[in-house]
């Protein structure tokens, strides 16, 4: 009778607490598409100036999203591409050569890089940049190459644990099968490993790239400003869209601008779902026979 | 040949392995050599206990320790029943197609912007707040950034419990059903006792995630530097004094405690990572 009761109420309690999380959650992302949906369209993002002038660089768009967008798109990229070799190689050496000890030791180095937050690590940049400032040139200060490091460190552990995971998930069938024809380990590493755990390895990627697209505690440290126009060098400023979402929701003058905050925050909610979508899919799609439980198809 | 190209890849795989160690180890001494002014003089230590007046002289961050303390464990008080009882939901009394939506949702929820969350809170949220309890002012307060905080922390949190539920012995869970539980009585006497150390991984990981998260405090928390009274008082943590900087004086001691704030933070979420080692888990990539 007692565990009835208590049953009833867990069953109330789990259904509640469903409710009330994805609820709240859907009350505020369809708040903000309500508020946000009239405001997306071309000259939300370009402005007066005409796209292709835009996209050529032809024309300065000043009261458009386009120069954030480039900011943002051109920061992850370089940031991403400075950690997946640095970051596939490391979960390489995790997992095919580390001994216990260094698994332990490195491992425990990835969690902890893992786990700071991320101002730290956009302070880490910022007092970079005045170390060079003071001891190498006096016109060094923060700007996109001091972003692009510090985001850089803020995935690499990301990468690194699951090219390491993947890598590891593989079965024993398919770690021997090339060694035992002739295979070095290099060879056994370049054209069976990696292949075999490549949508393990992109789609941890693909997530990297969206934590680098939403941080905005990182590049407000270390160099991104409200207004700079496209980037044009990596010692340059830089403009980023979570950047300016947080800025205009301090610093809006009209409703105008509030309203392109708005746009500006489904535009990145959308990058980020998509790519969330885009990691999923490629998990489950592209880990067919080969993916997670490859055991079964020869045993 | 072969044998030079094997040997070549070897080190450069070990030498990124040990440059992202390094890395973690750079971070700390970077925050170290420029605190070190405060630090080294002693002073470290009282400056976890003092107020904040630089008009007087007075570095000391007691009111962003507290403010951080406050806004992260009140959004864990949040989101832990929150969590706790998706996680029940999926782990049996709810329906399994809802469940394996659900799973999908809180994997989406993880990539949200915290930015996002943090600028509808100041047009959704925070205006709630105030028009709710007119002693919370402008409505930028503890709760506000606590309960939005909750959300945050929440996907965190059911992805670790959810694991700790999984670790639980298939054995015993076939045993339970041999004995004719239903699926309340499954998850009472024999998951829930088995999970808890998924559990407290899960609460650790979460408070380590409010602790570090910025964007929300700094947005609706109002960052009054004081030690708050009350959870409709304004306050500030230590990630929002270290992004609210100014860096017009390199030299000037406000700016180096924003490094012992750095490396506050970062002693304390190592000590989180490794009492989560320690429980015999691996952080994933959440």
């Amino acid at each position: 009778m007692k565990i009835r009761i208590l049953g009833g109420c867990l069953r109330m309690f789990s259904w509640g607490a469903v409710l009330l999380l994805t609820g709240s959650v859907l009350v505020l992302l369809g708040y903000l598409l309500v508020k946000g949906v009239p405001s997306l369209g071309r000259e939300l993002i370009f402005g007066q100036v005409d796209v292709l002038d835009a996209v050529l660089l032809r024309k300065r768009v000043f009261d458009g999203l386009f120069p954030a967008i480039a900011g943002t798109l051109s920061v992850v990229l370089l940031s991403v591409g400075l950690a997946i070799p640095v970051g596939v190689c490391a979960g390489i050496y995790m997992s095919e050569f580390a001994t216990v000890l260094q698994q332990r030791v490195f491992g425990l180095m990835f969690d902890i890089l893992a786990g700071i937050p991320s101002i730290v690590i956009g302070l880490f940049g910022f007092s970079g940049a005045i170390f060079i400032h003071k001891y190498v040139s006096n016109d060094f200060r923060p700007c996109m190459a001091v972003s692009v490091v510090a985001l850089a460190f803020l995935v690499l552990p990301y990468i690194t644990r699951t090219t390491q995971a993947s890598l590891q998930g593989l079965s024993i069938q398919i770690r021997q099968a090339a060694l035992a024809l002739g295979a070095t380990r290099v060879q056994n590493i370049f054209y069976v490993l990696l292949p075999q755990s490549f949508s393990g390895i992109l789609s941890g990627i693909i997530l990297a790239i969206g934590r680098c697209a939403e941080d905005t505690a990182v590049i407000m440290l270390t160099g991104v400003v409200a207004t700079a126009g496209i980037p044009g060098s990596l010692l340059g400023s830089y403009e980023a869209l979570p950047f300016y979402i947080y800025y205009i929701s301090s610093q809006y003058t009209d409703s105008a601008e509030l309203m392109s905050g708005y746009g500006a925050a489904i535009i990145l909610l959308g990058v980020c779902a998509i790519l969330f979508l885009l990691a999923f899919i490629i998990k489950r799609q592209l880990a067919g026979p080969a993916g997670p439980e490859p055991g079964r198809f020869y045993v | 040949m072969t044998r030079i190209t094997q040997k070549a890849a070897r080190i450069v795989f070990f030498f990124s392995a040990a440059a992202s160690a390094m890395a973690a180890a750079l971070v700390f001494g970077f925050l170290l050599v420029f605190g070190f002014p405060l630090i080294g003089g002693g002073e470290f230590f009282s400056l976890l206990t003092r107020r904040w007046s630089p008009g007087q002289g007075l570095y000391g961050f007691l009111p962003m320790i507290t403010g951080t303390a406050a806004i992260s464990v009140l959004s864990i008080v949040f989101a832990f029943p929150l969590s706790l009882g998706t996680v029940c939901f999926m782990g049996g009394l709810g329906p399994a197609w809802i469940s394996r939506l659900l799973d999908g949702f809180v994997r989406f929820m993880t990539g949200i912007p915290t930015v996002i969350y943090g600028f509808l809170g100041i047009f959704l949220l925070v205006p709630f707040v105030r028009t709710l309890f007119t002693s919370a002012g402008s409505g930028m307060c503890i709760l506000s950034a606590s309960l939005m905080l909750s959300l945050l922390v929440s996907p965190t949190m059911i992805i670790f419990f959810k694991d700790g539920f999984d670790s639980v012995d298939f054995r015993y869970i076939q045993a339970a059903d041999a004995l004719g539980a239903d699926n309340v009585q499954r998850l009472i006497y024999v998951i829930l006792p088995g999970a808890w150390p998924g559990i407290v991984t899960g609460v650790i990981m979460g408070l380590g995630r409010a602790m570090g998260d910025t964007l929300i405090a700094l947005m609706i928390a109002g960052n009054a530097v004081h030690v708050p009274g009350s959870i409709l008082d304004s306050t500030r943590t230590l990630t929002a004094h270290i992004a609210l900087v100014s860096a017009s004086d390199y030299e000037s001691l406000a700016f180096k405690s924003i490094f012992a704030c750095g490396l506050t933070l970062y002693v304390l979420n190592a000590l989180a990572v490794i009492a989560v080692r320690r429980l015999g888990r691996k952080r994933g990539p959440v």
